[in-house]
Parts: structure tokens; sequence; C-alpha cells
């Protein structure tokens, strides 16, 4: 069983969709990973770790009729993975403020430049139709410390963006 | 002396209550010398507790002292039969366990506490302690009731993290 595969799907988000998709793969006798799982702008969004014995067509011969049924579009790739690959994140990075086009494409550009590299990212959209709030918040890894990115942040402050970074201390015990 | 062996999750044996220590004696000091040398050679553990490696005895170590960035503390403390006796506020914050390899999630936990134990040769202790280091204590003292940082982690979601205040 060394076979891994990225399984994605999308689609109309319903209640029972993840164990549908769940039981075809335990019942096909494949194996899941890591999994995260996301409800975006009322769509079901999934991303799975697959590891089965057999090759990509395989996997998708037990899984595409069960996501036909439910309406949803799947993609496979197989993939080179393991497990037992965590990185702990030592910062943490909360960016809000009135939605306009571009904060992500500003925060993470910002934060690419200093080396950043991100390991979770997750945004959302507040507020109203009228007036909309962006919230972002990011968790990864400094090499440089979070002053370097304090000051690679700074200027979105100016901007009117609310801006917060926090370093992570992990407590091992 | 040697590293002990340090029992990991799912083991059954995490999950049992420790009993207080009765005698301050030599075996006692000989076992959390075993106990910190098994901590050191951990990577970069800031606290170990007994029942980690299979003794069953109230007896913690906490060591925050050493951190990069360098946070209030006592030092280098081995804690018999502590037992907290008041707790203030909440923070939620990272936790990682020797005994819970390749995970680590958020928890939350008292921020500050006051604490009552007694020294290896059986001396009262009194702490008050803050932050991480209360953090450590709490994390460590869990052990000793059967408890891991599994059974507090609360939704990796950011939303319960407090905002500072900027000056």
């Amino acid at each position: 069983m060394s076979n891994w595969c990225m399984l994605t799907l999308v689609g109309t988000d319903r209640p029972g969709i993840v164990a549908a998709i769940a039981q075809a793969l335990f019942q096909g006798g494949a194996n899941l990973g890591e999994t995260s799982m996301a409800r975006l702008g009322g769509n079901f969004t999934v991303m799975m770790m697959v590891q089965h014995e057999g090759d990509t067509e395989a996997l998708r011969s037990l899984v595409e009729p069960v996501a036909a049924s439910l309406g949803l579009r799947l993609h496979l790739d197989p993939i080179e993975a393991h497990l037992h690959q965590h990185r702990i994140p030592d910062v943490r990075i909360s960016v809000f403020g009135a939605d306009r086009a571009g904060i992500v494409a500003q925060v993470t550009t910002a934060l690419a430049r200093v080396g950043f590299n991100i390991l979770d990212l997750q945004s959302d959209v507040g507020g109203s139709k009228s007036t909309p709030f962006y919230v972002l918040h990011i968790e990864g890894q400094a090499d440089d410390g979070v002053e370097a990115i304090e000051q690679a942040l700074a200027p979105l402050r100016d901007s009117g963006v609310e801006v917060e970074v926090q370093s992570i201390e992990t407590m091992i015990g | 002396m040697a590293v002990l062996e340090i029992l990991t999750y799912p083991d059954e044996r995490l999950k049992q209550e420790s009993v207080p220590v009765a005698d301050f004696d030599d075996d006692l000091r000989a076992r959390v010398a075993a106990l910190e040398e098994t901590r050191l050679a951990g990577p970069g553990a800031v606290g170990i507790a007994a029942p980690q490696v299979g003794w069953f005895e109230r007896v913690v170590i906490v060591d925050v002292s050493k951190l990069k960035k360098p946070v209030p503390n006592h030092g280098y403390l081995v804690l018999v039969n502590p037992e907290i006796t008041a707790w203030e506020g909440f923070a939620v914050g990272r936790e990682g366990c020797l005994s819970v390899p390749d995970f680590t999630g958020n928890v939350i936990r008292a921020e500050a506490i006051r604490l009552e134990a007694r020294d290896p040769w059986g001396q009262a202790l009194e702490f008050q302690m803050q932050g991480f280091e209360a953090r450590a204590v709490q994390h460590e003292m869990d052990h000793l009731d059967g408890l891991l940082f599994l059974d507090r982690l609360v939704s990796r979601r950011n939303d319960l993290f407090r905002r500072k205040n900027h000056q």
C-alpha cells in the first residue's frame, strides 16, 4: 500500500458527503492520510491523502460513481507523500480590514520576500454585502524572526488593514 | 544513568493516575536524576512527568529557563506532589509532548497559577507562575492524572486568539 493520491472534490455542499466518500474509499480498501475539508462560498471542498494498492484509475473507479451521485467534481493526482512530516509553525499572522482586492496578494508577497514559509492559510469574508470585511489567518515558519515579518508587513498597516504578528512558542513537555 | 524509555500514545499506561510520593529518600532523588536525563535527551522538552517513563508517582520536572526567547521563570524545578491552589485567566497556546510524537495542537490553560509542592528532600515549595512556565506545569501535572494535551485540544481555527493591545 504505497501509492498515495491527492483526491480533490468540489461541489454544492450538502450533509453526508464526507461520510459517503469515506465509506466508498474504506469499502474499496483505500486508506486515508491527512485531510482538509472546508466550505467555501457554499461549496463543499475537500482534499484527502488517499493510499490505495491500485493505480489512479482503479481509485477513480472507486470514487467516481459516489462523487457523481452527489454532484461533485473529482480530481486525482498521484503524489509523492509521507506521513509524520509535520513542521511546527513559529509565527501567526492575522490580518483584517475593509474588503478590497489585493489583500492576500500584498500580504503573501511581502512574506515571500522575507523567506516566510506558509504552512496554513485561511481567509474569509464577513460583514454585509454593502460593507464586507476580509479576515486572513496565516501560520508558518519565519527563519528571520518576528521582527522581519513585522517590518515586511508594516506598509500594509499604513494602508488601513489591521495586522497582528505573534510568535508561537510551542511548549513541548 | 540511562535514558529511560518514554511511553507514547496510545499506550494505555499514560491514562493511569499517579500516587503521591511518600518517601523523600535517595531512591526518589536517583529516579528524579534519571527522569531529568531523559528529558534532556528528548527534542527540546521543557518538562517531563514521571508517568511518561512508566513511574506512576506524582513527580514532574519543569525548566523554561533555557528558551531562545527568555520568559519569566523559576529555573530548574523538581515538583513532588504538586498542587495548584489558584488559577487566573486563560490563554491559548500550542503544545507538543514527548509522549505524542509528530503532533502539536492548541490548548487552553490558566494564564497564572499558584502552586504548592515539595522538593526531593520533602521541603515545602510555593510559587506564583505565569505564562509559558505556568503552561508547562499544567501540562506536566495533567500527566499525573492520566491526561494528555490531546484531551484538551481546541479547534485549529484562530478565532480564540486574543489580540494584544498596541501601544
